[in-house]
């Protein structure tokens, strides 16, 4: 009987974080430690030393780390149910839909530094930047300029369209928040960009779910261009793969805001803020900005370069996920990539 | 608190200027709370009807951006317009679009308006959405979805909070500017209410400072509001001055009446007395006589003061020569000196000395104390007379030989004041009154002190003209 009881009290524990996909997870700290749930898109190798160094500054407290994509940590606060203290995701709109929705909590973390167009109200927590660059193998390049601009790189792939079929790869937005939300800002920005993805479908482009992914096809010489990948993934192997190249376009290059809340049915509220605090800390900032290679809170870091565009947390980031206009953005991608 | 409750207890402060203060104080603060919470109406009313007109713009702009293509309705929903609608305070923002009724795309479970919009003029309501106040405004628009026109509604909410915040912050900076306005306006009303109350100050003071015989009506420059005060005043004074001069009119009508019927009866005693031997008759007689000298001095010198105090009131000064006066007092004087063998001895009145004075008053005056001298004299002693002149001043000192003061001098010029060491001597003890009373109304001063050697003197200064 009293068996029974805990086997339903497991299930329904466990009901929710079922139905999430981790991808890796990993506890920090002593066992006994008051406990801080984390459910995050940052790869768990990049943020690990951050979380060591908080157990480490905060004894009483350990902190479960969950890696998830952004898709299922945007659906798992949404409509699931999960309990978690600390929600960070680089899926800028979803992050902001959920605030906008009513499922974030106000919070004052220690952040006097931190820039207003990084926050929204007291909601939404701008952690990191990271820039959104191209990456191509220089043994595929050989012999060919580097490109300079998204006009360049299109001249290049449509000159050499022997040596680029099949080879150049992106994100699949349709699979993919931050493929989406990209396209979607490249749609803002630029009108070039569709004579980009018209390229790019006749050279029959490769789509990804994930930036990993991308950099592990390069590295192994399936593919020879990368669009749109997140710079702080590249920044594992760049340094010891001389074969990388990264390019970050003169005309524009995004930098994505990787962001954190704190839902408002988070069971330690306190604890999320002290670890968001820690996350804002120079300390921290000084780690995520080697990585990124640009710095969000001044002085921490290398300062932004004049082509770097950070993109704001802002209402206008609610428009991307309206059903009518993501319809219609994808069936622009789909013409662009299927050509006749 | 008890401290504090007194202290704002109005009927404590008996003083106009601290209730005036305070007066002034609570309407102040009365008017900082008026206009906190005018303000914040007005602002509250003023940035809602502006958030109102971009709201309207918004979901008008969306309104306009639905297409009608081949598959149904196009939507791009616009960046810029999400962005400046959240721009404010960092709204939350809330959309809905429904055509015919069907959802199609945004917050399906978004509050709909009470009354349909009828066509592209927004129609705004308030509702309550996922736990905030929501701002809502609406706009109809017939689309033509697979050839049939179908009524195509776009809903906009947002919060109010930064609009809200900027009304507070509004009313606040008034609050405060009204409240530094007040601290700056307290040591004003300070001044203020000492310059309203310094008329009744200085009637006070122009009250307060005439001389104790002076029963003119008050003729001070008051503002309006004083004018009552000052009628009351004038009026109590004139009824103080006919009461006073009705007690002195019917004692000098009282003492004159008296003297002729004393000059009667004493002349008749005076003839009893020559015409009867019996010796008890005669002491009997003499004493009467006596007494009747005493009362028509008495009466006389009432007569006197009376003059002198009516002289005062209309005071009339004309020049004359101080010399002449003097001399023709001690001539006047001289048959009743004789009679006691007393010498009268003048110095100092061969020259003119010119004063401004009032003639009858100081011979009154001078008669005073020259009768004094030879009253108080020793029989067959010697008085001096001696006027000088120093210092601005003309001074007249009577000199003689008698038995000086006992008493201080101060005190014997009040009225009906005799020294301790006159006894047998008759008198009123009017005369020092009198004398002081002219020296004052003269702007002069009237002493009198022992001499060195036996004898007293009696001195009389006056302003030289």
């Amino acid at each position: 009987m009293r068996l029974a009881e805990v086997a339903v009290a497991l299930m329904l524990w466990a009901a929710p974080a079922a139905a999430l996909e981790v991808e890796a997870e990993r506890v920090f700290g002593a066992a006994d430690g008051d406990e801080i749930s984390v459910l995050s898109t940052t790869d768990l190798a990049a943020i690990a030393p951050v979380l060591e160094d908080f157990v480490q500054g905060n004894p009483g407290r350990k902190v479960r780390y969950l890696q998830a994509a952004s898709t299922e940590i945007d659906a798992a606060i949404r409509h699931e149910d999960a309990r978690f203290d600390l929600v960070i995701s680089s899926a800028m709109d979803l992050q902001m839909k959920l605030a906008n929705d009513g499922f974030a909590r106000s919070v004052a973390p220690a952040a006097e530094r931190l820039p207003p167009w990084a926050r929204w109200r007291d909601m939404l927590w701008g952690i990191a930047l990271e820039p959104v660059v191209t990456l191509a193998s220089r043994q595929a390049l050989r012999g060919l300029p580097l490109p300079r601009t998204r006009r360049d790189l299109i001249a290049v792939l449509r000159e050499n369209p022997g040596r680029f079929q099949g080879r150049v790869a992106t994100y699949d937005p349709e699979e993919s928040g931050v493929g989406y939300f990209l396209v979607a800002q490249d749609d803002q920005v630029s009108d070039g960009f569709w004579r980009l993805a018209e390229v790019m479908g006749r050279l029959d482009a490769q789509l990804y779910c994930c930036s990993e992914e991308m950099i592990g096809e390069l590295r192994a010489g399936r593919i020879a261009i990368a669009y749109n990948v997140v710079a702080s993934y590249a920044a594992r192997f760049r340094p010891d793969d001389p074969d990388l190249v990264q390019l970050a376009f003169d005309d524009y290059t995004f930098a994505i805001l990787r962001s954190a809340l704190v839902p408002v049915d988070a069971p330690d509220p306190e604890g999320a803020t002290l670890l968001l605090s820690h996350l804002l800390s120079d300390t921290s900032q000084r780690t995520f900005a080697t990585g990124a290679g640009v710095a969000l809170v001044p002085g921490t870091g290398p300062p932004p370069s004049p082509h770097l565009r950070p993109i704001r947390l802002d209402a206008g980031l609610l428009v991307y996920h309206d059903r009518l206009r993501r319809a219609g953005l994808l069936a622009e991608w789909q013409g662009a990539m299927i050509q006749p | 608190m008890m401290a504090l409750t007194r202290l704002l207890d109005p009927s404590r402060t008996v003083s106009l200027r601290r209730r005036l203060v305070w007066q002034f104080l609570t309407l102040s603060a009365l008017l900082v709370i008026g206009l906190f919470v005018t303000v914040g109406w007005v602002a509250d009313r003023a940035s809602r009807a502006s958030q109102d007109a971009v709201l309207g713009a918004a979901v008008t702009a969306i309104a306009e951006g639905i297409r009608s293509v081949d598959e149904g309705l196009e939507l791009e929903l616009p960046y810029a317009t999400f962005s400046m609608l959240g721009a404010m305070g960092e709204e939350r923002v809330f959309y809905a679009m429904t055509v015919g009724g069907r959802m199609l795309t945004g917050y399906d479970d978004l509050p709909q308006p009470a009354r349909q919009p009828d066509d592209m003029q927004p129609v705004f309501w308030n509702a309550d959405y996922r736990g905030a106040d929501l701002r809502l405004a609406a706009v109809m628009r017939q689309m033509l979805v697979d050839n049939r026109s179908e009524p195509v509604l776009v809903s906009l909410g947002q919060t109010r909070l930064g609009q809200a915040a900027i009304a507070r912050e509004t009313a606040r900076s008034a609050a405060w500017a009204a409240l530094a306005f007040l601290v700056l306006a307290l040591p004003v009303a300070l001044l203020a209410a000492q310059a309203v109350l310094s008329p009744i100050r200085s009637l006070a003071e122009v009250v307060g400072r005439r001389g104790p015989r002076d029963l003119r009506p008050v003729r001070h420059h008051t503002p309006k509001e004083l004018a009552p005060l000052l009628r009351a005043l004038n009026g109590l004074i004139g009824r103080l001055r006919a009461a006073l001069d009705l007690a002195e009119t019917f004692i000098f009508e009282a003492a004159h009446r008296i003297r002729t019927p004393l000059s009667l009866v004493r002349t008749e005693a005076e003839l009893a007395l020559s015409e009867t031997t019996d010796p008890a008759t005669r002491l009997r007689l003499r004493r009467m006589v006596r007494a009747i000298g005493e009362s028509s001095r008495s009466a006389n010198q009432i007569l006197d003061h009376a003059m002198v105090l009516y002289r005062t009131d209309q005071f009339a000064a004309a020049s004359l020569d101080m010399s002449a006066l003097v001399k023709a007092v001690v001539r006047a004087i001289r048959p009743l000196a004789d009679m006691r063998d007393i010498r009268i001895v003048e110095r100092g009145t061969d020259l003119p000395c010119p004063i401004e004075g009032d003639e009858r008053m100081l011979e009154i005056a001078l008669r005073n104390i020259l009768d004094n001298a030879v009253k108080y004299a020793a029989p067959d002693g010697l008085i001096e007379v001696e006027l000088t002149r120093s210092d601005g001043f003309a001074a007249v000192a009577v000199l003689d030989d008698g038995r000086g003061l006992s008493d201080d001098p101060a005190t014997l010029a009040g009225r009906f004041r005799r020294g301790a060491n006159v006894g047998d001597t008759s008198g009123s003890g009017l005369g020092l009154t009198i004398v002081t009373e002219v020296a004052s109304a003269h702007r002069g001063r009237f002493a009198l002190s022992n001499r060195k050697t036996e004898g007293t003197c009696a001195l009389l200064k006056l302003p030289l003209r």
